[in-house]
């Protein structure tokens, strides 16, 4: 196997360290210090399930911003900058120039989310003194958020191989949001009782990737436990989707006359 | 015989202009061009003539519309091609967060070098573009001249027989250029085979065995720069003094000019010996008689004021 998408995969993650894009890790640790005291002072009873739903939902939050404002700039601001042409001097196939880069925030989100976790736990150490066996669900949860986020980052650097920053921050937004709502939208196509109309509704619903699946924060946070069925297709889910919108991104970026 | 180190072949560069209706500009029109191996060739035009163009087409940054080109025998997208060559982009931005020496050995990375030899590469090439003391510094701290030599270092650290270069003078001090020139140099005698394009016509006469002249995305010329300059004498230059008070001859009144106690003057070559003469006869003291030819710069300038004038043909000035 090439070796080239891990090369690129470490550099990308050093330009995220550099640019100090883990300061939010500063961040999100005053927001679990504050977060804890507060709990323990207005909670009574409840304070593991704020802390849990508060923790794992800024995880979410915070990734999800990183995904995708970095994401959408990945590609476009080596084209822009003109550091690619170096790059592809080498040789560097562009599907293992994306695949890299791909690979490279994926792995600075899951070193931010490592931290953010490890501070979650902290948190809730604070405010309990102990950790349940039902706590293996937040670390589900975790694994979770960093699947949605991978699939997340796909999108944003499929888009970004052929619009503008803003452009892809905005289909990657949309799409993260219709992707919540994607059996909704398959309801919708049944109660209208137009063959036509229930077909589109089928067909979007299932090319939206489902994002809902993904979320088990409130369980995580009430205890209960996360069928393994659940985990594996969520892994299996994720998996694919990313493959197919990283092939579909190799083929548009493959194709791009660079400016 | 070897086959040529670069064999382009009608390469033709369409760009679609404007939004609403895009019209097809051609910036590139069936370039067929050879370089031979271990040859230095000059790739000269004004701005917009097409030179970045036809090196990002030759490095796949974008792709012809129509036509071939091969490097060492493979395609231009076949990318073990990359494996043996070298690219110096025009005005080049690299990754600022890195240091000098890790911008180096991420690019030796991608070569599959071994840490060691990396290592050793590194240091080598920082020290041969004269880097060495800034190894270690970011390159956001980086100069113009600084970042051109670590171009000039990411293009040769993996010992590529053929190397492209963009305007490798560019941003350069007169020291810079020297040292660019003196690689340049021992690229040669390494025997790598060096295609660059470059507006500053001396560097191009001083280091290229052969130049190729694009205006308007054409060819316009190809030879060595020693046949394009050397095709004929357009007039004969003499130097002399007169003794004092003396006049000057007749047929020189009008034409010589005096330039620190000494005439100059340009006659036509069928006009030298007559005029001798009449020195000798005014007892003048020639100092030299020096022909004039088109130097490249005149050769340059009157192949683009001829593209704007009049259709551009391929011209085929000479051979190596």
């Amino acid at each position: 196997m090439s070796t080239v998408p891990g090369i690129v995969a470490v550099n990308t993650f050093r330009e995220a360290v550099r640019d100090r894009v883990l300061y939010n890790l500063i961040v999100f640790a005053l927001l679990m210090i504050g977060a804890s005291v507060l709990v323990g002072e207005i909670s009574i009873g409840i304070s593991r399930l704020v802390i849990i739903n508060l923790g794992l939902s800024a995880i979410s939050i915070f990734g999800l911003v990183m995904a995708v404002f970095i994401g959408v700039g990945l590609v476009y601001k080596e084209m822009e900058k003109r550091t690619l042409y170096s790059l592809l001097a080498k040789p560097v196939r562009r599907w293992e120039f994306l695949v890299g880069k791909f690979g490279g925030l994926v792995l600075t989100l899951s070193v931010n989310t490592f931290f953010m976790a490890l501070g979650l736990g902290a948190a809730l150490y604070y405010v309990s003194r102990e950790f349940l066996r039902a706590d293996v669900a937040i670390v589900v949860a975790i694994y979770f958020i960093l699947l949605e986020l991978a699939l997340v980052t796909a999108l944003a650097l499929f888009f970004s191989c052929f619009s503008s920053p803003m452009l892809s921050t905005l289909y990657t937004l949309g799409i993260y949001v219709a992707g919540f709502f994607s059996s909704d939208i398959r309801e919708i196509g049944l109660v209208t009782h137009s063959p036509a109309i229930e077909t589109s509704a089928r067909v979007i619903s299932y090319l939206l990737p489902n994002f809902r699946n993904f979320n088990v924060i409130a369980a995580a946070s009430h205890g209960e436990a996360i069928p393994f069925s659940l985990i594996w297709q969520n892994t299996a889910y994720a998996a694919l989707y990313v493959a197919l919108v990283l092939i579909g991104a190799s083929a548009i970026f493959s194709g791009r006359n660079l400016k | 015989m070897s086959a040529p180190a670069i064999e382009i072949e009608g390469l033709t560069k369409d760009y679609a202009v404007g939004f609403w209706r895009p019209r097809m500009r051609r910036s590139l029109d069936h370039l067929t061009l050879q370089v031979e191996d271990g040859e230095v060739f000059g790739f000269l035009g004004p701005n917009g003539a097409g030179k970045t163009t036809t090196l990002k087409v030759l490095m796949s940054i974008i792709f012809p519309t129509s036509g071939t080109a091969r490097v060492r025998g493979k395609a231009i997208d076949d990318v073990s091609m990359h494996r043996e060559i070298g690219y110096l982009p025009e005005q080049p931005y690299f990754y600022d967060y890195l240091t000098a020496r890790e911008l180096l050995d991420y690019y030796a990375r991608l070569f599959g070098f071994a840490a060691s030899e990396r290592r050793e590469r590194v240091t080598r090439f920082l020290e041969r573009v004269g880097l060495g003391r800034a190894a270690d510094v970011q390159l956001r701290k980086f100069s113009k001249g600084m970042l051109q030599r670590v171009g000039i270092a990411q293009a040769i650290l993996h010992d590529p027989q053929v190397i492209f270069l963009d305007e490798p003078m560019s941003g350069l001090d007169p020291v810079g250029r020297r040292e660019v020139r003196d690689i340049i140099h021992d690229l040669k005698r390494e025997g790598r085979t060096i295609f660059f394009s470059t507006h500053i016509l001396s560097d191009a006469e001083m280091l290229c065995d052969r130049v190729g002249v694009l205006v308007g995305g054409k060819l316009q010329g190809v030879g060595a720069p020693r046949e394009i300059v050397s095709m004929e004498v357009y007039a004969m230059e003499i130097l002399f003094e007169t003794p004092e008070g003396r006049p000057l001859p007749s047929s020189l009144a009008k034409n010589a000019t005096r330039v620190g106690g000494r005439y100059r003057a340009e006659v036509p070559e069928d006009q030298l010996y007559p005029v001798l003469d009449e020195l000798r006869r005014c007892e003048a003291r020639i100092l030299s008689v020096i022909p004039l030819r088109p130097t490249l710069e005149d050769y340059f300038f009157k192949l683009v004021a001829g593209d704007k004038s009049a259709s551009p043909q391929l011209v085929e000035v000479g051979t190596r």
